[in-house]
This record gives C-alpha cells, sequence and structure tokens, in this order.
C-alpha cells in the first residue's frame, strides 16, 4: 500500500490513536483507586499540619485524622449548625463552594490531647497561576489563630510554592488574631517594611512571590470574613461561661 | 551489544554533543525546574524515561509511519507517555508530583525528546534509538542538577533541602543571594558552564 495515500494516512492516525486512547483509559482506570487515596491522605496531612499534628506513614493517617479531628460541620452566616454528618466538612468541594451565593461554610473541630478545642476552617482562593487553598486552625476563644496550611496546584517551584514549601510562612500565622477591638480584622500578608492601614495584625510577605503572598491575603480575607456570625458566637458563648 | 556505533549513541550525548550545552535543546525546562535540586532530579529521570520510551516505541514503527504526519505521530506518542508518567507519580509519589506540577506536562514541549525523534529514532533501530535516548536524558540531567545546584546552593543556601552555609556566616552579614532562585541566572548558569565546556573542548568552538 502507498504509504504517502491519503487513505493510509487517515486510517493510521485513526488506529492509532484508537490504541492510545484505550491504552491511557486503562491506565487512568487501574492507578485511580491509588490516586484518590493519594489525594484524600494529602488533605488529611493538610489539615492535620494546621493544628501541629506531624505527617505520619499513611497507613496509620486515617486512624491519628479521626482521633484528633472529632465532628464535622456546616454552619450558616450567623453561626448555626445546619449540618453535621460525618464527613460533611472533608468531602466538600472547596471550588464550587466558594462560589455559591449563600453559602454553607464547612468547620471541623477538633480536639488536642491536652483537652483544648480548636477550629479548623478550609479557605480557598486564587494564587498567581491557579488555585491555592489552605486550612486555617482558630483557638477556642474564636479569635486567635493556632496554626495555618497552605497548599497550591501550580505555584512556580522556589517562588510562590513557599507558601507550602516554607514552614516558616505558614507558621508566622501562629498567634495572630483576627478580632482587634471587637471588630474582625483579617490577619494581613504585607511587604516588608510596610504596615496594615486599619491596625490589623500582619505578617511578611514571601520576597519573589508578590502575587501569590496577596493571593494568601485576599483569600483568608473573603473566605475568613464570612464566618464573622460563627466567630461572634463562639466569643459571646466563651463571654456567658 | 555495546558496539563502536552504540556506545557513541550512549556517552556522546554526556558531553561532545550535549543537547543542551552543545545542540541547545531544552533550555526552556533548565529555567523553569533549576531552583532546587529535587524537582530537577526528578524531572532528569522522567525526561530519561519519556525519551528512551518514545524512542523505542517510534524506532519499531518507524517503518510504518507516513512521512506526511510523522511530527504528529511523534507527538501523540510522547503526549501519552507523558500522561503515563504523570499518572504513575500521582499514583506512587504523590508528594513528589506536587512538587512537579505543571512542569511533567511540559515534558511534551521539551525540544530534546523532538530532536531526537526527528534526527535518530526515524533512521535508526530499537536498540540504539534506546541508548541514544538514554544517553540524551542523561545528558540533559545532568546539566539540570549542576545548574540547580549552584542555583540551590547561592540562593537559598541548601542542597537538596539541607541547611549547607552555616548559620556563623549569615550571623557575619552573609545573605542568600535572591537573584539566584530567579529565571535569569538559570541562563546565566548555562552560559558559563557552556564556556567552561568549550573552553576544554577546542573543536566544539566555531571561528
Amino acid at each position: 500500500m502507498n504509504k504517502n495515500s491519503n487513505l493510509y494516512q487517515i486510517l493510521y492516525s485513526a488506529i492509532m490513536v484508537v490504541l492510545v486512547g484505550t491504552v491511557l483509559a486503562f491506565v487512568y482506570m487501574a492507578l485511580k483507586p491509588r490516586q484518590d487515596d493519594n489525594i484524600a491522605n494529602d488533605k488529611r496531612k493538610q489539615i492535620l499540619s494546621a493544628i501541629h499534628i506531624p505527617a505520619t506513614a499513611d497507613q496509620q493517617l486515617k486512624n491519628i485524622y479521626h482521633k484528633y479531628i472529632t465532628a464535622e460541620m456546616l454552619v450558616d452566616d450567623h453561626g448555626n449548625v445546619v449540618d453535621s454528618t460525618a464527613n460533611v466538612a472533608f468531602d466538600i468541594d472547596m471550588k464550587s463552594n466558594v462560589k455559591a451565593t449563600h453559602r454553607k461554610l464547612p468547620v471541623l473541630v477538633s480536639k488536642l490531647d491536652d483537652g483544648s478545642t480548636k477550629y479548623i476552617i478550609p479557605v480557598y482562593g486564587a494564587g498567581l497561576w491557579g488555585p491555592i487553598w489552605g486550612y486555617i486552625a482558630v483557638d477556642a476563644d474564636g479569635k486567635t489563630i493556632y496554626g495555618a496550611n497552605f497548599s497550591h496546584e501550580s505555584e512556580t517551584p522556589g517562588l510562590g510554592a513557599r507558601i507550602t514549601d516554607d514552614p516558616a510562612f505558614a507558621n508566622a500565622f501562629n498567634g495572630k488574631t483576627l478580632y482587634k477591638d471587637g471588630a474582625f480584622k483579617c490577619v494581613e500578608v504585607m511587604k516588608k517594611g510596610q504596615l496594615p492601614t486599619n491596625g490589623a495584625d500582619y505578617i511578611d510577605a514571601l520576597s519573589g512571590a508578590t502575587i501569590t503572598s496577596r493571593g494568601v491575603g485576599n483569600m483568608m480575607q473573603q473566605c475568613l470574613g464570612l464566618y464573622d456570625g460563627f466567630f461572634k458566637k463562639i466569643q459571646s458563648q466563651n463571654a456567658n461561661n | 551489544m555495546l558496539s563502536k556505533k552504540n556506545k557513541e549513541a550512549l556517552f556522546n550525548p554526556l558531553s561532545k554533543d550535549n543537547p543542551v550545552l552543545v545542540q541547545i535543546l531544552g533550555i526552556c525546562s533548565t529555567l523553569a525546574v533549576t531552583a532546587s535540586m529535587e524537582p530537577a532530579i526528578v524531572m532528569g529521570i522522567s525526561v530519561i524515561a519519556v525519551m528512551a520510551l518514545s524512542n523505542v516505541i517510534i524506532s519499531f514503527i518507524r517503518k510504518s509511519i507516513p512521512t506526511t504526519i510523522r511530527i504528529i505521530v511523534q507527538l501523540v506518542v510522547v503526549a501519552a507517555l507523558v500522561i503515563i508518567v504523570q499518572q504513575f507519580l500521582i499514583a506512587f509519589d504523590y508528594d513528589v508530583s506536587k512538587q512537579l506540577s505543571v512542569f511533567i506536562g511540559l515534558i511534551i514541549t521539551n525540544c530534546i525528546l523532538m530532536g531526537r525523534l526527528e534526527a535518530f529514532a526515524l533512521n535508526n533501530r530499537p536498540w540504539p534509538s534506546f541508548l541514544d535516548g538514554i544517553g540524551n536524558g542523561l545528558g540533559y540531567t545532568i546539566i539540570l542538577v549542576i545548574v540547580a545546584a549552584v542555583r540551590e546552593l547561592f540562593g537559598s543556601g541548601t542542597l537538596m533541602g539541607f541547611q549547607v552555609i552555616p548559620q556563623w556566616c549569615y550571623d557575619h552579614g552573609y545573605e542568600n543571594n535572591g537573584l539566584m532562585i530567579l529565571p535569569p541566572m538559570a541562563l546565566i548558569t548555562v552560559a558559563c558552564i557552556i564556556w567552561v565546556h568549550r573552553a576544554r573542548n577546542p573543536e566544539l568552538m566555531e571561528n
């Protein structure tokens, strides 16, 4: 058969595409369960890292996760619990959740070894190249950040990716407060030498990653701001006790 | 197995015919993944795997490929292999796959692959093509690792994530050079390596 005839070329490309498609579909199906496992475990690691529980081997991860995360719930703008079935906050798709007009806000409640309660709040926003997200653990007083963990999809390695790779960045949030004089003032991410105009707490931005750093600040501002009702409710409960 | 010609296919790309230094291919990814050593090494291994396999596959079907659509056929083979590598990384080494994120996909656009497929695999039998793929992948990896070592050492003071420059230096006013982790320094580092390489191999110098 003439190798340069139209029929040969069309047949050749058609067969090639079908073959390659079959192989890829097979690989994808075969590896899917393992990949889903990895992704879920990675999410657990991120959540545990926000309450300073170091990552462990994958086999024990699930047990440790369930040991520390005692309850999960969705709350509304006023802080009322609307759903508290198991894994409801873990399974939530943050990408579509942040776009919804009336958000149900996910909260994970954790109990640490010393008996203290922490509220872990998932946040989701935009970095330079793609989405960034994280988990912010707030103390039982509903004001102070206990720990934070950030992840990203495609920030530049060595620059924006340091929000994940450089522990000093997330650790800088420890102990910062979200409330000043009773009003919500989110921690800001500022360039070295600058101060927030509204007197809020701040941390230093990463040099060489201006847009990613700003993205983290905006993400915190937008996502945590919605929890104002929830935080206020905890604060008033604490005041009554 | 390793005749003189096959040895050349395997070892020439390491120095005399290095894809980055002499053929000036694959510069784009050399800029992108060399800010620290670990992603550079994994990227190198992935490129070696994709290059060797795609060279073998193209070499096996080289007589059946219609010349008019050969670039498309090469692209499909390379793209399929890259996706498979990516899926395997997500399934078996999730942390590294997260770190490399977009760059694995960018192997498709690595000019070394298309260059070697066109120049070698289309005209040679599978075994020499395999060796050529391994050789060129290694040649690329060596340069990647050297550049990454220089940039990580001076940019972050670490190697493979371990602190190398002692705290004593920082106490006495030494600072990490932030410019080193920005892409332009990769070009300058590669240029310096090319300079040294040509100085040692006068036959490579152009007039």
